[in-house]
């Protein structure tokens, strides 16, 4: 997103005194973006990598046996350390990319799609998080902190779920309705939150929080309600979509990966088009970049937030219907996992643009599934993925960190890219 | 194996369950045990499929919610063979063999040991999740503490549970303490002093409670032995209400390693030790354990009837 609107260009950093203070989200992600590169960026996942290598090391007690023999035989303490952090991430590698053994015996006549099972599993992960970090992203780009992508697929699921179980419908226009549901349902959550925002001034930042809550409450209550009951289980489960209402396959029913994948990217394209060449994301980047001034110029700013937010929420409920529809084919208590935490930190690895959305949700993608692999193989704690992915985002987070350990020059200005204004602090008009 | 949400270090079934693998492993040094655990049931299936593809000899997984995607593998991979803890399915698939366990039994044994020990007259019990598996336990638990009454004349109150209406108290999940803390604490507001918490690591917050509050309120631990499992809260235990599950696991592995396994189901029941009470705490009476050992083998001749719709059939 270099190729910045005039309405984005005027630097929102400390320059616009008579915009009030600047809110520590904002300040926050405005540091994160402002100050990374694509450089920054990819420095950050090797950095990352090469710590999670060394927190594996440390992990395994064979090698802190033989780090208790360290001054003595030091060769011995760090190859058992390479070997430690090699083998785990080798098992990532096979588990997230490709497997070199499937490979080879399916030269000799072995299954062709345990080739393809890494890759699939990969971008089976990455999918949901693909519409989250959308969800995310978006909101970013008119100024608004959207923390509610958990509340927003909460209410995804329960439609397109509902709707996949419940409705009897013709094949393919099954799914449409049903992925259709997960994008409404997702939406009116959406909307509710930018409403508040345009209406009462609330902070969506709470707002989004607060109704995560709600939501998962709500998604218990209702699952525990008659409708959404599978008979003969008394726990809260939904029975099985129907065979009409599942995303399909797209390399046989024997790899997971199916047509959500298409839907993501299509709605990245969407997002982009949207943002780069739309009169409402015009008004969505000039919101973002000064919301005074914005409707200064005769924009109706309520109207963005609630637009945004619609189709945030929107977004949310489509990762939603991607992973009911896609993968679980029932809607459980649990079933929005981490997915509305993980679309922050990718919406800002992503630097707030559809396509970094799509590729930092690629590399999550991967290090789930590849993690699965690696716990399975090398009994590595799995929090390992997890300090990873944190470690990146800090890293990101902190581009002076990254330079100084790599030596990198300060970037010019110019190459920072605006993508959250100075508060949106909205004056009574 | 594969965990459920709750994690390997549950203190619960979890961790039975791969104690029950290293036990194995202790006694065959062929076997070796490794686990995935699981954060969220959309994990489920793609840990199964990576122990899958790494050649396991036996795949445990642990508890009931993993039915559906063991079943799924289980179909998938006809080649594979699975055991699954707390699900059996019918017909038996050939290559699963079912752990059950009849713990309305057990359950029953902690309900009247509670009726015996209660000062206050009033007992309580919660679940984490509404799952078969846990209230079961606490059905027992319901018709042991009425057995007690009708026995002895008496009124215990159960608090938590009903068994006619199948309804009662239940945190939401097998992870968050505080939610078992404060609901025990609403508990003893209501007079009882003795809690049986049936919701895995949720319980270390009901004995967090306990000893916070002093006051002589007790618990039943349950799935393993308090004692051995949380043992800075041994003092608060009267019993434990616990699930031969590691055996069964230990069992069931051993087979495999040997050639011997045979898909089908397995119930633990009093009778062949697959439940039972852990032993009793020293304040525990010698004529309550009596009575106790009375009707533990009234329930193994069937003139004591445990009813619980979640039981499983007898094997």
């Amino acid at each position: 997103m270099t190729a910045a609107a005039p309405a984005t260009d005027p630097r929102p950093s400390g320059e616009h005194p008579a915009e009030g203070p600047k809110g520590f989200v904002a300040a926050f992600v405005e540091a994160i973006v402002e100050g990374s590169s694509t450089t920054v960026t990819v420095l950050a996942v090797v950095a990352a990598i090469v710590i999670g290598g060394i927190l594996i090391a440390f992990s395994d007690p064979h090698v802190l046996g033989k780090m208790g023999h360290f001054f003595s035989a030091p060769g011995a303490a760090l190859g058992a350390a390479w070997d430690s952090a090699s083998a785990a991430y080798s098992a990532m590698f096979r588990g997230a990319i490709v497997n070199f053994h499937t490979v080879s015996a399916a030269s000799r006549g072995g299954s062709v799609t345990a080739v393809f099972n890494p890759i699939s599993e990969t971008i089976v992960n990455a999918t949901p998080l693909i519409f989250a970090g959308l969800a995310v992203m978006l909101p970013f780009r008119a100024g608004l902190f959207n923390i509610g992508a958990t509340g927003q697929f909460i209410g995804g699921a329960i439609v397109a779920g509902y709707l996949g179980f419940a409705v009897s419908l013709p094949p393919f226009i099954h799914v449409v309705v049903a992925v259709a549901g997960g994008f409404a349902g997702g939406a009116a959550v959406g909307w509710f939150v930018g409403f508040l925002r345009a209406r009462t001034g609330a902070n969506e930042v709470i707002v989004t929080i607060m109704l995560n809550y709600v939501a998962e409450y709500f998604l218990l209550y209702v699952l525990g309600t008659s409708p959404f009951r599978r008979p003969g289980r008394s726990d809260p489960i939904t029975p099985f979509m129907h065979g009409t209402a599942r995303l399909p396959h797209l390399a046989g029913a024997s790899l997971r990966i199916n047509a959500g994948i298409l839907v993501a990217l299509a709605a990245a394209a969407a997002v982009s088009w949207l943002l780069k060449r739309s009169t409402l994301g015009f008004e969505i980047r000039a919101v973002g970049a000064n919301a005074r001034a914005a409707r200064g110029a005769g924009m109706n700013v309520e109207r963005g937030y609630i637009l945004v937010m619609l189709i945030a929420g929107g977004l949310a409920g489509l990762a939603a219907a991607s992973v009911v529809l896609g993968t679980n084919y029932t809607v459980d208590p649990q079933i929005y996992g981490t997915y509305g935490i993980d679309a922050i930190t990718i919406a800002l690895l992503g630097r707030g643009t559809p396509l970094g959305v799509v590729l930092a949700s690629l590399l999550y993608g991967a290090l789930h599934a590849g993690g699965v692999t690696m716990v399975a193989a090398t009994q590595t704690p799995i929090e390992i993925v997890t300090v990873i992915q944190s470690v990146i985002v800090l890293f990101v987070a902190a581009p002076p960190l990254v330079r100084a350990l790599f030596r990198l020059r300060t970037p010019k200005q110019a190459e920072a890219v605006p993508l959250l204004a100075a508060p949106a602090v909205v004056t009574e008009p | 194996m594969v965990t459920d949400t709750g994690g390997i270090d549950d203190r619960s079934f979890n961790a039975s369950s791969y104690q029950g693998l290293k036990d194995a492993a202790a006694s065959d040094p062929a076997i070796v045990p490794s686990y995935v655990p699981s954060t969220t049931e959309s994990d489920y299936t793609p840990n199964i499929n990576s122990l899958v593809q790494k050649g396991c000899g036996i795949i445990v997984t642990v508890g009931f919610l993993m039915g559906d995607a063991t079943q799924a593998a289980a179909k998938a991979n006809p080649n594979q063979k699975f055991a699954i803890v707390d699900y059996n399915y019918s017909p038996p698939l050939p290559n699963v063999l079912g752990l059950i366990f009849n713990t309305a039994q057990a359950g029953f044994l902690g309900g009247y040991l509670a009726a015996g020990m209660t000062k206050t007259g009033t007992v309580a019990t919660f679940g984490g999740q509404k799952l078969p598996t846990v209230t079961v336990y606490m059905d027992g638990f319901y018709d042991g503490v009425q057995y007690y009454n009708s026995q002895h004349g008496k009124h215990v109150k159960v608090l938590g549970w009903n068994e006619a209406t199948q309804n009662g108290t239940f945190t939401g999940d097998f992870t968050d303490q505080s939610k078992g803390k404060s609901d025990t604490l609403a508990f003893i507001q209501q007079g009882a002093d003795i809690i049986f918490p049936v919701a895995g690591n949720v319980g270390l917050g009901a004995a967090a409670a306990a000893q916070q509050n002093g006051n002589g309120v007790h618990l039943l631990w349950v799935d393993t032995d308090g004692c051995v499992s949380a043992p800075q809260y041994c003092s608060l235990f009267y019993s434990s209400v616990v699930k031969g599950i590691s055996v069964a696991v230990a069992k069931a592995a051993t087979d495999a390693a040997k050639g011997s396994f045979t898909g089908g189901n397995y119930v633990g029941t009093l009778a062949n030790n697959g439940v039972g009470l852990a032993p009793y705490a020293k304040d525990v009476p010698q004529s309550l354990q009596t009575e106790l050992a009375t009707v533990k083998q009234g329930i193994i001749s069937g003139s004591i009837k445990v009813a619980s719709p979640s039981a499983p059939a007898s094997s």
